[in-house]
């Protein structure tokens, strides 16, 4: 296998790992596949954007590159307020529909539905405010860095692999060592007895809305940093997220992005032998084998 | 003038039928077993491009153009959309009923990069053009032309509809809606559950393959830009709209959701200009996904809600009621009479 490939593969899989860690949370708390995660994505991306946006247009000393970064200060600044508004919009949706759906004892199936409509109106809102243009957080040009071992890549690819990895560790320690990470455990195990052991089921599942979109947003604004920012962006992310979490094995925090790194090289590896327009079709085949011969993933537990 | 609206209205009703078939399809398969579907798009492409490729007439730098008649390409495209959702149900239908939804779901990435990719065969992103339409002989006199369309759409889809609502009330029907409500109930008199699903499954899928095909011929003119997910949107807002489990639902809804489709499409054809256009089309499907999640909320049955007892039967004893009787419970009267 070329070096290159590999590193090629292990940065786009790092960003659909960071995705994946997100519908691995969602889907194992909150029980259902939410088919809006991808759309979270996106619109964490053109939050971020907007805001970088007006960050630079307000004070353009924020748009100097930041050391061998191809973006500024505005990007790290509105990437945070992205997450807090990416939040924000979760709890929304979550309060305009998945609550008034749960209330209702409605089954994981209409759950799922409600996700496609909310995800639809999403991307086609963000499509009507951005159009279907493509952006870019920054027009700079990255001269790829050589590593050794023939390997190269730009400091931007090296710090979303970086993050990545960061995020991961903490996510999986936060859901490990802390209390509210043990409560999260004890609703995706079982929501009425947690309830009945006192946790506060409902305050759990904002939290894990939040931390979802939190994630989406991250793996957003690295997207839209590493390819482009367009609405349908999460659209075609969908299919590999959840390629990335069954592998990995749903609910676990360390499978998904291992799943998303094993997706990314497999793309890296296939689109050298039958060309890149059949990228999309290695998570639907990667989705297939993972169902026929190990339906609990990689790190997941027998149903 | 009322020959022209005579014609337009019966080709917004020819179209607006061959979506009315791929909602009976997702009616057998949601509405009746509870089996999720989000690659609808993909099934009716299956459909629209297996009809296409037997039925065209030979062209250089394709394979396929067999010159077939039109209702062997229908046939054969309902036959492999068919076949392919049982291969995808046969993997997915044990698992946890999700997983089967984004099985789905990559099925139509898939079938839309095939026909993206394959240029010998699906012509890539120009499609297939020249697929023969039915009378293409009258094609000169538009007001016969749309008239004879719409005559075979509405023979086709009654058919359907009187097929599938026997098959509702058949014994395999209420089985499907047994497993549907109490799975374990079901099993223990002894039906196999994930058969029965299985069955369903492939009909619905079948079904969509046929409405694919139907609209290749009535439109003449595939491409891949026509099977993006939404379509698998339109066809699940008509679904929910009409009334899911109802067959006479199903075809309203998609009616219905066509009619609002198309009225919001012409609505901004007026009031914006030419330049934003686009970017106000966008508006619609906002406009049908909260509608779909309004819906969801506020009338899950939909306009036309499932009929309580379906099984004739039962309509002979006193105490089960009429068909108009309450709404769609959760536990089906039959299950607990028989």
């Amino acid at each position: 296998m070329n070096p290159q490939t590999l590193m090629d593969g292990l940065i786009a899989g790092s960003m659909i790992g960071l995705g994946a860690v997100g519908i691995t949370l969602t889907y194992s708390i909150l029980r259902f596949a939410n088919f809006a995660h991808g759309d979270m994505i996106s619109w964490g991306a053109y939050f971020a954007l907007a805001i970088a946006g007006a960050l630079g247009a307000a004070f353009s000393g924020l748009l100097t590159p930041i050391g061998p970064f191809s973006f500024g200060w505005a990007l790290p600044i509105a990437a945070l307020a992205a997450t807090v508004l990416n939040g924000g919009l979760a709890l929304l949706v979550d309060a305009l529909l998945f609550k008034r759906l749960r209330a209702r004892n409605s089954t994981v199936i209409i759950m799922v539905m409600a996700s496609f409509g909310a995800a639809l109106t999403l991307r086609s809102l963000l499509e009507f405010i951005f159009t279907s243009k493509p952006a870019y957080y920054t027009n700079a040009l990255q001269i790829a860095l050589p590593l050794g071992g023939g390997i190269r890549a730009t400091p931007d690819q090296m710090l979303s692999l970086a993050v990545s990895v960061v995020i991961v560790i903490a996510v999986h320690l936060l859901l490990s060592r802390t209390a509210i990470g043990r409560s999260m455990r004890a609703v995706s195990e079982n929501v009425q007895l947690s309830g009945l052991v006192g946790i506060r089921v409902r305050r759990v599942i904002r939290i894990v809305w939040v931390l979802g979109a939190v994630l989406a947003a991250i793996a957003g604004v690295f997207a839209g940093v590493l390819v482009q920012i367009r609405p349908e962006m999460g659209l075609d992310l969908l299919l590999p997220l959840f390629a990335a979490a069954i592998l990995g094995g749903i609910g676990s925090v360390p499978g998904a992005m291992f799943g998303g790194l094993i997706i990314g090289v497999s793309e890296a590896l296939a689109v050298g032998v039958v060309g890149a327009q059949w990228r999309a079709a290695v998570s639907f085949v990667i989705l297939i084998v993972v169902l026929l011969v190990r339906p609990q993933g990689l790190f997941g537990r027998a149903e | 003038m009322n020959l022209e609206l005579i014609s337009y209205a019966a080709f917004f009703l020819t179209v607006a039928l061959t979506y009315a078939i791929m909602c009976l399809g997702l009616n057998v398969q949601w509405g009746q077993t509870g089996v999720f579907n989000v690659g609808i798009a993909g099934f009716v492409a299956i459909g629209a491009y297996v009809s296409a490729l037997l039925t065209t007439p030979e062209t250089a730098g394709r394979i396929g153009g067999f010159g077939l008649p039109i209702v062997v390409g229908c046939v054969a495209g309902a036959l492999v959309t068919s076949g392919i959702s049982f291969l995808i149900g046969a993997l997915t239908i044990r698992l946890r009923s999700d997983y089967l939804a984004i099985a789905t779901f990559g099925v139509a990435v898939a079938v839309q990069l095939c026909a993206l990719n394959l240029q010998g065969l699906t012509g890539g992103p120009f499609g297939i053009g020249f697929i023969p339409r039915p009378f293409g002989e009258f094609a000169g006199n538009p007001l016969l032309f749309s008239l004879l369309n719409f005559g075979v759409l509405a023979v086709l889809v009654l058919v359907l509809y009187f097929v599938l609502e026997r098959l509702a009330r058949s014994p395999w029907g209420r089985v499907l809606r047994a497993i549907r409500e109490d799975e374990a109930a079901a099993q223990a008199l002894g039906k196999n559950a994930v058969k029965f699903r299985l069955q369903a499954f492939a009909l619905g899928g079948g079904i969509m393959g046929l409405a694919g095909a139907v609209q290749a011929h009535f439109i003449g003119f595939i491409a891949p830009d026509n099977y993006q997910p939404i379509l698998t949107f339109q066809v699940w807002a008509m679904l929910i709209v009409g009334g899911s489990g109802n067959n006479r639902g199903a075809i309203l809804g998609a009616v219905l959701v066509w009619a609002i489709w198309a009225a919001s499409a012409a609505l901004v054809a007026a009031v914006f200009p030419a330049g934003e256009q686009a970017r106000a089309a966008t508006l619609q499907i906002v406009l049908i996904g909260v509608a779909l999640c309004a819906i969801l909320l506020l009338r899950p049955r939909g306009i036309l809600g499932e009929l309580r007892v379906v099984s004739r039967h039962l309509l002979k004893l006193p105490a089960a009621g009429g068909p108009t009787a309450e709404p769609n419970s959760k536990k089906a009267p039959h299950a607990r009479n028989s």
